[in-house]
């Protein structure tokens, strides 16, 4: 059941203009820079604020139209806030309780959706069961936006919303909720809207992207497409990046290497704990990609895979970025314009890519 | 010591600060929510409507008061048409007058610790399910109570200390509006400073203690919520 939207507001020199849906699976990660409008898009959809004839609906629930709007607490939404926002008073436990305790309220009497996330099950996804006791004041930024999931949970929500929940947090932090947080998703099958305007959270967990600029919708896809994705800011940016899906297939422990096993075919990198068989995700620094018109044979440079070439394009004054697929993979490399130039890159080149580095997600 | 005159007058004394601020804390709690939550264009005038106790001479109130008590007057009239007595000069009279005199001291610490509080926890309670009521009885209340603390306990205070209004309204009726700063007047009047003494002491002591603990309760609650 996919979230559609459509607000518009003119409002002085902030003109909002979004009209758009958001999948109703995985997650969604609503990718802009500050004061984009993607906070302003999630608290429309969660009713938190209202623009003249907004509409609004889930599924067949219809949450504001030109007849209807359906309060905040009505509406089958959960919310983390990008601050994490606990009751003070309350201890931790009492806090999931709060929810607990309300949470059919939240339940519409005509779809009739059933209370299913039970206050154990959203402890130990979010792992606070050491915190439970604890006073909230006491616990540390981390702890209590893992505490702040665990409670939006509890209220058993049909769609998590997360406004930059770890905008506040350390890195140690941060990178243990991002880990989370696909979890949720698969474990709960529950679709998550996640604001965010960092780029390493986004390509880290997102299965969809809905990039936003100056209160437009600029566009919304898969997140590899929409990473290398010529046309978007995304792919000129100088953090561009490419993402693979791979698969730990062994470790190597002469060398100390896992080898992992994609699409584009075989990855080398540095020895990981890692069980074989599982899930990983591959993000490739479009700065650290080259090009060679030949498989090169003494190079340092284990991973080097075959790709045709999509298209180049301009980046700045001496760079372009070249769209290259892989055995339906989209890569990007950013190279000078001078060896573009040199090797005489055209559309349908057969060429050989080498990753310099290749960061685990 | 303590005559017997001295302590009813006493006695009337907290009977008056207690009955006024719980109607105060009762009244002015909504108030005080709508004046830190309103975002009307004009909400500078309540705001200073209710404020103006702090500024007024307690004799200019009095007067007023004294008008419309009267049973000439129409709120003194249905009174006296409804009770048979007259609000003036009586303990209920003392009771609305001290309300409004006291006003500021119990909405304006509740304002405070209102808009402390911010928004954030009460949208936090709207997705997790929490209607309005619901919201302010689980969550405001509890996160306003060293406001609610010190609106009280100022209330209180400032009631105990009442003596303008009381004057003009009340007059000196042993038992029915002789209030102990009244008595103390009367003393000195009198000549009779030894007793004047032991209520002064009395009222002192008390008022510092009640104001000992406001800034107990603000020290501990962190925040400050007494910015009268």
């Amino acid at each position: 059941m996919s979230i559609n939207f459509s607000f518009r507001q003119q409002h002085g020199e902030f003109d909002l203009e979004l009209d758009h849906a958001i999948p109703g699976d995985g997650i969604t990660a609503v990718f802009g820079p500050s004061g984009s409008g993607k906070t302003s898009l999630l608290r429309l959809i969660a009713g938190l604020d209202t623009v003249p004839d907004g509409r609004i609906s889930y599924g067949v629930q219809q949450w504001q139209d030109e007849s209807v709007f359906l309060e905040t607490r009505l509406r089958d939404v959960g919310y983390v806030f990008q601050e994490p926002s606990l009751f003070e008073h309350l201890s931790v436990h009492e806090n999931l309780a709060y929810a607990v305790k309300r949470a059919s309220n939240k339940r519409d009497s005509k779809t009739q959706s059933a209370v299913y996330i039970s206050y154990e099950h959203a402890v130990k996804l979010t792992q606070i069961e050491t915190l439970l006791e604890r006073d909230s004041a006491s616990l540390s930024g981390g702890e209590k936006q893992r505490v702040a999931i665990a409670r939006a949970l509890c209220a058993s929500p049909r769609v998590l919303l997360m406004d930059e929940p770890l905008a506040a947090l350390d890195r140690e932090s941060k990178q243990r909720i991002l880990a989370l947080i696909p979890v949720l998703s698969r474990d709960l099958s529950m679709p998550i809207v996640y604001v965010s305007h960092a780029l390493d959270e986004v390509a880290r967990i997102a299965d969809h992207l809905l990039l936003i600029r100056s209160g437009r919708v600029l566009g919304s896809g898969d997140a590899q497409t929409m990473l290398t994705e010529l046309d978007y800011p995304l792919a000129q940016s100088a953090d561009a990046e490419s993402l693979v899906e791979a698969v730990v297939a062994e470790h190597d422990t002469a060398f100390n290497l896992t080898y992992l096993d994609s699409k584009i075919g075989r990855f080398s990198v540095a020895k990981q704990t890692l069980s074989i068989g599982e899930n990983v995700r591959l993000m490739l620094a479009a700065r650290d990609v080259s090009i060679t018109k030949d498989r090169q044979s003494g190079t340092s440079i284990l991973n080097i895979f075959a790709a045709q070439v999509d298209a180049v394009v301009d980046t700045n004054a001496s760079q372009v970025t070249v769209k290259l697929m892989s055995n339906g993979v989209p890569l990007l490399a950013r190279i000078t314009k001078k060896s573009a130039s040199s090797l005489g890159l055209v559309t349908g080149d057969s060429v050989f890519l080498q990753a310099k580095s290749v960061a685990l997600l | 010591m303590l005559s017997t005159a001295d302590l009813t007058a006493l006695l009337l004394t907290l009977k008056l600060a207690a009955i006024s601020t719980l109607i105060l804390l009762i009244l002015g709690t909504p108030v005080a929510w709508w004046l830190a939550k309103s975002r009307w264009r004009f909400k500078f005038v309540v705001e200073a409507a209710v404020a103006l106790p702090l500024v007024l001479p307690p004799t200019v109130l009095g007067f007023y008061l004294l008008l419309v008590f009267s049973p000439a007057g129409s709120i003194g009239g249905a009174y006296t048409a409804l009770f048979g007595q007259s609000l003036a000069f009586s303990f209920s009279g003392l009771v609305i007058g001290s309300v409004i005199y006291s006003m500021p001291f119990v909405i304006q610490p509740l304002q405070n610790a209102f808009s402390s509080i911010g928004q954030r926890p009460l949208e936090v309670a709207a997705t997790l399910g929490a209607s309005r009521w619901d919201t302010f009885i689980s969550i405001v209340l509890p996160l306003a109570k060293p406001g609610f603390l010190s609106a009280g306990i100022l209330g209180f205070a400032h009631t105990l200390g009442e003596f303008g209004v009381v004057m003009i309204i009340g007059g000196n009726i042993p038992g029915e509006t002789q209030v102990a700063s009244i008595a103390i007047y009367e003393h000195v009047e009198s000549m009779q400073i030894a007793q004047a003494h032991w209520l002064a002491v009395t009222l002192l002591v008390i008022s510092f203690v009640l104001l000992m603990l406001v800034y107990a309760v603000n020290r501990r609650s962190g925040s400050n919520v007494m910015r009268v």
